[in-house]
């Protein structure tokens, strides 16, 4: 059997006083497509950030694509990260370069390829994501949207090996959302490349993904199949993928004392 | 309780500086060492030169003209009343070249490009988009603070230089224009008495108050926590630390320089 893509061993994060993540642990086999859901501030892009070796657990291992990440500076870290590619849930895109020019800077930073060639590339992956026509447009200028867009397109232009979507669809209208899935999924069936996609919008994240992790107060609770997940055996897992008000989930908020968002 | 109060906020106030002054000191190892073997994004480093000298020319020349002509006005009535015009130039001069112009200009320099450097690296902090070069295996202290590094040293002390010039030409000015002092008189005062070491101590200042500004600018903004309002305080953070820091390298360099 071969090793798993991602490998995360009971990971623990604290941020001042507050325990972000209690023992957290995730395993992806290559080529798996596994979404992570869960209520707001529970530290979904925190595991998507250890992941890349952005941040440092305070306790744990984690392995990626057969290296390992902790401990590790970030120089040693570089190679890696090239076999990665990530959709940040604030885009991150850079605000000094065009939007050509944003998609272009992976494979510019990473060299080896001509300039013609990148070009064809970004102009393909605009196309993709619908974006055509604003190559240099400045990042400011664009809507939440269309950055969203702009950021899946330089996640996915390199081609990487695991790819990490945090927050593919928010701010998209339900058609663009539906587009940018089938896109995603198009893309994962020619690369086979491993996907990380973290969303609030479990519906259309459940088209996407085989599998669906739920995260609650530091640990992953559930881990099932995406197209079962509204009727997981979890009552937890339950009423958030169903939006319902009364449950499982506002009992143990009011038990804790736990304040909304 | 007043008392206990008071030395834990001294205490905590000493340790908040010990910490900043501590990571400037590794940003600064961090820059340098990013300098050897030296590759550095050129296009940062050009656009970078560009926005922060080309833009700050006017600013300077501005304060310079008016700088120098003021050093000229207030010497100017005592050389007159004791007919030693001839030493008018010299007294302006000396003041300008190794005090009042890298002073002035790093002051300047620093509240319109440190303070600019120290938002734009922080807007870019809060936004993520320095874990953004990293995830593409890019440092950001490279491809980011270095080229900023060297453009803020480099346009600082080109910038001195023009500032020295105009501040002389405004002496000149006010000399002639408010005092009646010739053209002439003032200019064989200049090259009669001001000596390469006057423009050079001038010069090594600015090299250093470059430096410093360059580096504290890029801490606050690469280093700032919160969003808008943590953006403001870096900025003023930056800015008052580029003040403190011109000050004592000033008071230092000046008295190394002269023993």
């Amino acid at each position: 059997m071969s090793e798993p893509a991602v490998l995360v061993r009971d990971v623990f994060k604290r941020y001042g006083r507050r325990d972000v993540l209690s023992g957290v642990s995730l395993a992806l086999e290559p080529g798996a497509r596994l979404g992570l859901i869960g209520p707001a501030a529970t530290g979904k892009s925190v595991i998507a950030k250890l992941i890349c070796g952005l941040e440092e657990p305070d306790r744990g291992d984690i392995r990626v694509l057969g290296e390992d990440v902790v401990g590790k500076r970030e120089v040693q870290l570089g190679p890696l990260r090239r076999r990665i590619g990530m959709l940040f849930q604030n885009y991150a895109l850079f605000d000094f370069l065009t939007v050509e020019r944003n998609v272009a800077f992976p494979l510019e930073q990473r060299g080896g390829m001509e300039a013609d060639a990148i070009a064809a590339r970004v102009a393909e992956r605009l196309k993709a994501v619908g974006l055509s026509g604003s190559e240099q447009k400045l990042t400011g200028e664009l809507s939440g949207g269309m950055k969203k867009r702009v950021g899946i397109a330089r996640a996915t232009v390199a081609d990487a090996e695991l790819v990490i979507y945090d927050e593919p669809t928010a701010g998209l209208d339900p058609v663009t959302t539906q587009k940018i899935y089938d896109l995603l999924t198009a893309d994962q069936l020619r690369t086979k490349a491993t996907v990380l996609a973290i969303s609030s919008d479990v519906v259309a994240l459940a088209g996407f993904v085989d599998e669906i992790a739920f995260l609650y107060q530091g640990h992953i609770i559930y881990r099932g199949p995406a197209a079962t997940i509204a009727d997981a055996p979890d009552p937890l897992v339950r009423q958030f993928v169903r939006g319902e008000l009364e449950g499982p989930l506002e009992d143990v908020r009011k038990a804790t004392g736990e304040r909304d968002g | 309780m007043i008392g206990e109060k008071a030395i834990h906020n001294v205490g905590a106030g000493a340790v908040r500086v010990a910490q900043e002054v501590g990571g400037i000191v590794v940003l600064t190892w961090q820059v340098l060492r990013a300098l050897v073997p030296p590759r550095i994004d050129r296009r940062e480093l050009f656009k970078n030169l560009y926005k922060m000298g080309n833009k700050s020319v006017p600013i300077v020349v501005l304060t310079a003209f008016f700088a120098g002509g003021l050093m000229t006005l207030q010497a100017g009535p005592f050389v007159k009343k004791l007919g030693a015009t001839s030493l008018a130039g010299w007294g302006a001069g000396y003041a300008v070249l190794r005090e009042i112009g890298p002073i002035l200009i790093g002051l300047m320099f620093s509240g319109r490009v440190g303070a600019n450097n120290t938002a734009e690296l922080a807007t870019m902090t809060v936004t993520e988009q320095l874990d953004g070069l990293r995830a593409l295996a890019i440092d950001p202290i490279k491809f980011l603070v270095v080229p900023r590094v060297i453009a803020m040293v480099v346009m600082l002390v080109v910038l001195t230089v023009l500032g020295d010039l105009v501040a002389l030409l405004g002496s000149s000015v006010v000399a002639k224009v408010m005092l009646d002092i010739d053209w002439s008189t003032m200019y064989y005062s200049f090259v009669d008495n001001l000596k390469p070491a006057d423009f050079l101590t001038g010069i090594y200042k600015s090299i250093a108050f470059g430096g410093s500004i360059a580096v504290s600018s890029c801490y606050f903004g690469v280093t700032v926590r919160g969003g808008a309002v943590g953006v403001g305080k870096a900025v003023n953070a930056a800015v008052v630390a580029a003040a403190v820091s011109i000050m004592l390298l000033d008071f230092f360099l000046t008295y190394l320089s002269s023993h």
